[in-house]
């Protein structure tokens, strides 16, 4: 008889082979997701249990997040943070893909150099820069407003031009030229070919940049009056940490409350957003 | 490189312009242009009230002799020193956990992830409470165990407290792109190795390591810009009532100089330096990579 049998990848088979694997996996999921779960915790709890080290709260409320929500003007923070993300995705959405489509598939002379400069400015830290764009805002008017956050993102922007060009490049070229026998123009061809095909891609970069933008401290930090009428949601936060100090259990309901959207629109867009950055490694 | 492609004739080459026009302007002003005047700036005194004066070199010398920068520019690279091994070690081993056949594969990526998406304040402030000098939870274990807590954000521990929080954040973006790496690995030069007797360990150093240079030197050199830059988690964790912080890297330096006390010709030549000090890093690894690559 043969000993086939114990080839078998039963399912104890495979856990005894693999249990090391699975003892670190699992202990790495445990840190990773400890923060989360002690803040889910701590926002539960009754204020006066703050400091009594139970993972289950003793006494279950939901009486932090109201109470959260009105101390911070939580309406406000979102709406605020909510706009300029939006601006920022769909400026970055348009330019990049306008940039990238001519990088991708137009040729001209000057167009590797232009590209290869442009992948450089990927090193070049935002520090470089801010300083002479804060003068630059400034001298507009523009300082203390919202625009500084979101119209560099109407500039294009190496990352989503590269991520965008990688993307467009798998489109077949010969459809490009079918349609230009057909009389197609180039905006055409960008607009009704490339972007429609373009769609994963496109949710890549609008997440990555929505993200991106939402999570931003820096420029709020830079631009924005500290006042939780005009500052976003990150600026509100540190506001918070300084106002209510020792508040656990209202501030990790705060926290709880600004970090859901995200992480409920990232539970659905994981998949495009995982394929973006994975891309983005490939060279 | 790439021959396909389609060539605009006449009028048509206007959609060239219009459709590059963002990206060029960003590239110009944006990019290009701001690099320069940040240079530029870092040879003036301006104060942004009074007229900026000429001073040539003098902001990079007194760089030098200031105890404030040479502070931060230590922590920077103690920090990044610790930050960009552990994260490129422990991201590549969650990634190779993760190649395997495993159960309930997307549910621990999808975890190992979570911190990457978050909000580096909102989360900053879960990792404050955790560190908590006062009952924080690390203190009240320690407390329990029967020992004297420890002030995680003070100045002697705050730097390491801030590297583990930034590690922390890192390992599921380094994981993604050494997990697409793993993948292009072709499964028959694994299966050869097994005809020939290599086990899992020589599998790993004589196969997954060699093949997956060009993916651990791009993961270096993100981490290594990263890491330089790194500034959200250490505002939140480590500023102090005055404004100041408990471990100044360069980024804060810059910024308290720059936006707090608008010193824009000492802000600029701090940009300089830290600019400078990615590129050559950039340009070491790159070189290495040529070496050990082929």
């Amino acid at each position: 008889m043969s000993n086939a049998h114990l080839l078998k990848p039963t399912f104890a088979n495979h856990m005894r082979s693999n249990a090391l694997f699975y003892v670190l996996l699992i202990g790495g999921a445990i840190l990773m997701i400890g923060p989360f779960v002690w803040m889910v915790s701590t926002s539960l709890k009754v204020p006066g249990d703050q400091f009594d080290r139970r993972l289950i709260p003793a006494r279950i409320t939901l009486s932090n997040f109201p109470t959260a929500w009105e101390l911070m003007g939580f309406s406000n923070l979102i709406w605020n943070s909510f706009k300029i993300a939006a601006l920022s995705t769909i400026g970055q959405v348009l330019t990049c893909s306008m940039g990238a489509f001519v990088f991708a598939i137009v040729k001209f002379p000057g167009r590797e150099f232009l590209f290869v400069l442009l992948l450089a400015t990927l090193m070049v830290p935002h520090q470089m820069t801010i300083i002479p764009e804060f003068l630059i805002f400034r001298w507009l008017g523009l300082y203390g407003t919202a625009a500084p956050l979101y119209l560099p993102s109407f500039l294009g922007g190496a990352f989503g031009v590269f991520l965008l060009r990688q993307y467009f490049r798998t489109i077949p070229i010969e459809l490009s030229e079918a349609a230009r026998l057909d009389g197609a123009s180039l905006f055409d061809i960008y607009w009704r070919i490339y972007l429609p095909l373009a769609v994963p891609a496109l949710a890549a970069l609008a997440i990555f940049s929505f993200m991106s933008s939402w999570n931003d401290l820096f420029s709020a930090l830079i631009y924005l009056p500290s006042d939780l009428e005009k500052t976003t949601l990150p600026v509100g936060l540190s506001l918070f940490q300084k106002l209510y100090q020792g508040k656990w259990t209202i501030m990790m309901a705060a926290v709880l409350i600004s970090v859901t959207p995200i992480m409920i629109a990232f539970f659905f867009v994981q998949k495009q957003f995982i394929q973006g950055l994975a891309l983005t490694g490939i060279k | 490189m790439s021959e396909a492609g389609i060539r605009a004739k006449g009028r048509e080459r206007i959609w060239i312009g219009i459709l590059l026009f963002p990206t060029l302007l960003g590239l110009a002003v944006g990019a290009l242009g701001s690099i320069a005047a940040t240079f530029g700036l870092s040879f003036f005194d301006w104060d942004m009230f009074t007229p900026p004066q000429l001073v040539g070199l003098q902001n990079y010398v007194d760089l030098l002799s200031d105890r404030k920068f040479k502070k931060a520019l230590f922590n920077s690279i103690a920090f990044s020193a610790m930050y960009v091994p552990a994260t490129v070690i422990l991201s590549l081993l969650v990634a190779v956990l993760l190649n395997r056949h495993v159960y309930g594969k997307s549910l621990f990526r999808l975890l190992f992830f979570l911190p990457v998406v978050t909000s580096p304040t909102a989360v900053g402030l879960v990792w404050s409470w955790i560190y908590s000098k006062d009952q924080g939870l690390l203190n009240s274990i320690l407390g329990a165990m029967g020992m004297d807590p420890v002030y995680w954000l003070g100045s002697k521990m705050a730097l390491y407290s801030v590297v583990v929080v930034n590690v922390w954040g890192a390992i599921g973006e380094g994981m993604i792109i050494f997990l697409a790496g793993l993948q292009a690995i072709p499964r028959d030069v694994y299966e050869a190795s097994m005809l020939d007797g290599a086990g899992p360990v020589k599998q790993f150093f004589y196969i997954t390591i060699p093949l997956l240079i060009p993916s651990i030197f791009f993961q270096t050199i993100l981490s290594t810009i990263n890491a330089f830059q790194a500034f959200d988690y250490i505002y939140i964790l480590t500023k102090t009532a005055g404004g100041g912080s408990t471990v100044p890297t360069l980024v804060f330096n810059l910024y308290r100089e720059g936006f707090n006390f608008f010193r824009m010709g000492n802000a600029s030549a701090q940009a300089v330096v830290l600019a400078a000090m990615i590129m050559v890093l950039t340009l070491i690894y790159s070189h290495l990579q040529k070496k050990w690559g082929q």
